[in-house]
């Protein structure tokens, strides 16, 4: 189902969250987007930065340390 | 220096009471000859003093090492003392590091989740306390980092009906505003109010039952005593803080505000957090999205001003602050301020002038320009 990935493991904040930004503003209006970040920080973040910019929350998966976001774009 | 929280700079009577009491109360005060008589005369003086602010009795307030030793103490020895019961200590999902550390250590920590500015849920404490085997309940009066006032009279009436005492962490309400009297134990910070850093509070109601969990000593419930010319400071700077809570509180507030609208208006995507107008008068809070916090905190010391963080990038620990997770809010850019007593408006001005250029400048770094 997912159309990108935004493979930001082993990133520091707020790297995953500027690659998944630059990743969103490309995409097209509806696309899904899977962000996997090992920063315990992106845990929060991502859904924050869907928050403030208007774009869904699919998902959040944590297995041990990696973690997986679903998001889609607005519009 | 725009960020005093928990370590403020020493008020002019502490320092001058600090030096006095070098002279008067340098002998151990558990010794039976005059000068250890007068430092144990000192330190009582010094229990008293705080027992009038917080509306105690002086046999009720004892002296730690620190807030932190403080509030270690308060959880262990009445989870020992309440074994019978059982063991779960009730906290708020933002209560300090110590609380949620040494709920884990004598006992089995339940966490009561918080709303966006960071304040506890009533009713959810209210189905914890209700439930078998809980200890102990400990909600911050504030909170330190975020400055929302947690709804303490409504968890004591839930701790009362329920029969767990209810431990109120003040450490960085006291001297700043009212702390009520809803609570049966009570934790601060004397450097949070311009005392001197070494003494932590506890205040227990008569009634609420303690046993160590740790070795026997003449100072039963905080080993080995404290400074007595810094609990001397520690109480003449409570009290001179308390006094001036009103004025104090008045002055930071409206800083605060501004700090609050102009970060908002000038900043672009910036979250400023916590409680709007339920809040600590002298604490500030705001994150700014695709901003390192690390590189903030730098740039905007290199520019002449002092604040804290809770993000992650700023501490040695790769977890972001749990205050700002447990919101739901931006971890990463954080910049806190608790502004200490005396800071004038241009001092804030300037702060603010020169924040978005900071801000813009790290964005830049980061190849954020844009998104």
């Amino acid at each position: 189902m997912t159309d990108l990935v935004v493979d930001a493991t082993g990133l520091r904040c707020p790297a995953p969250v500027i690659r998944l930004a630059r990743a969103a503003r490309e995409a097209r209006p509806g696309t899904t987007i899977t962000v996997l970040a090992t920063d315990p920080a992106a845990e929060h973040d991502v859904p924050a930065w869907a928050r403030m910019r208007g774009h869904a929350l699919v998902s959040v998966e944590k297995d041990d340390d990696r973690l997986t976001l679903v998001v889609r774009t607005a519009g | 220096m725009l960020d005093a929280g928990g370590h403020a700079p020493l008020l002019p009577q502490a320092r001058a009471a600090y030096l006095e009491a070098l002279d008067q109360g340098w002998a151990d005060p558990r010794r039976l000859f005059s000068e250890g008589r007068r430092a144990r005369m000192l330190l009582d003086g010094a229990r008293e003093a705080m027992a009038g602010v917080v509306g105690a009795r002086t046999e009720e307030v004892d002296l730690a090492p620190s807030h932190v030793a403080a509030l270690h103490g308060a959880v262990r020895s009445v989870v020992r003392a309440r074994r019978r019961v059982g063991d779960v200590v009730v906290v708020g999902a933002v209560e300090r590091a110590a609380v949620l550390n040494a709920a884990d250590f004598a006992g089995a920590r339940r966490v009561v989740g918080v709303d966006h500015v960071g304040r506890v849920d009533p009713d959810e404490l209210d189905d914890a306390l209700g439930a078998h085997g809980v200890a102990l309940a400990a909600l911050q009066h504030a909170n330190g980092e975020v400055g929302t006032l947690q709804p303490v009279e409504r968890a004591h009436e839930s701790s009362r009906r329920a029969g767990v005492p209810l431990l109120v962490d003040a450490g960085s309400s006291l001297g700043h505003v009212d702390v009520g009297d809803a609570w049966d134990l009570l934790a601060a910070d004397a450097a949070d109010w311009g005392g001197p850093a070494g003494i932590g509070v506890l205040v227990t109601r008569r009634g609420v039952r303690r046993t160590p969990d740790w070795p026997e000593d003449d100072d039963r419930w905080f080993p080995g005593g404290v400074s007595v010319p810094a609990a001397l400071a520690a109480a003449v700077a409570l009290q001179v803080a308390h006094a001036s809570r009103h004025r104090t509180a008045e002055a930071s507030r409206t800083l605060v505000d501004r700090v609050r609208r102009r970060v908002a208006a000038e900043v672009p995507d910036v979250e400023v957090v916590g409680d709007d107008a339920v809040r600590l008068p002298h604490v500030v809070t705001f994150s700014c999205l695709y901003v390192d916090g690390e590189a903030l905190v730098g740039g905007l010391d290199a520019a002449g001003f002092g604040v804290g963080s809770g993000s992650a990038c700023t501490s040695s620990a790769l977890e972001p602050s749990h205050v700002l997770a447990a919101m739901g809010v931006l971890t990463h850019g954080n910049v806190r301020l608790a502004l200490p007593v005396g800071t004038r408006e241009a001092d804030v001005d300037r702060f603010l002038d020169a924040l978005p250029s900071v801000v813009a400048d790290v964005r830049s770094a980061l190849g954020a320009d844009g998104l």
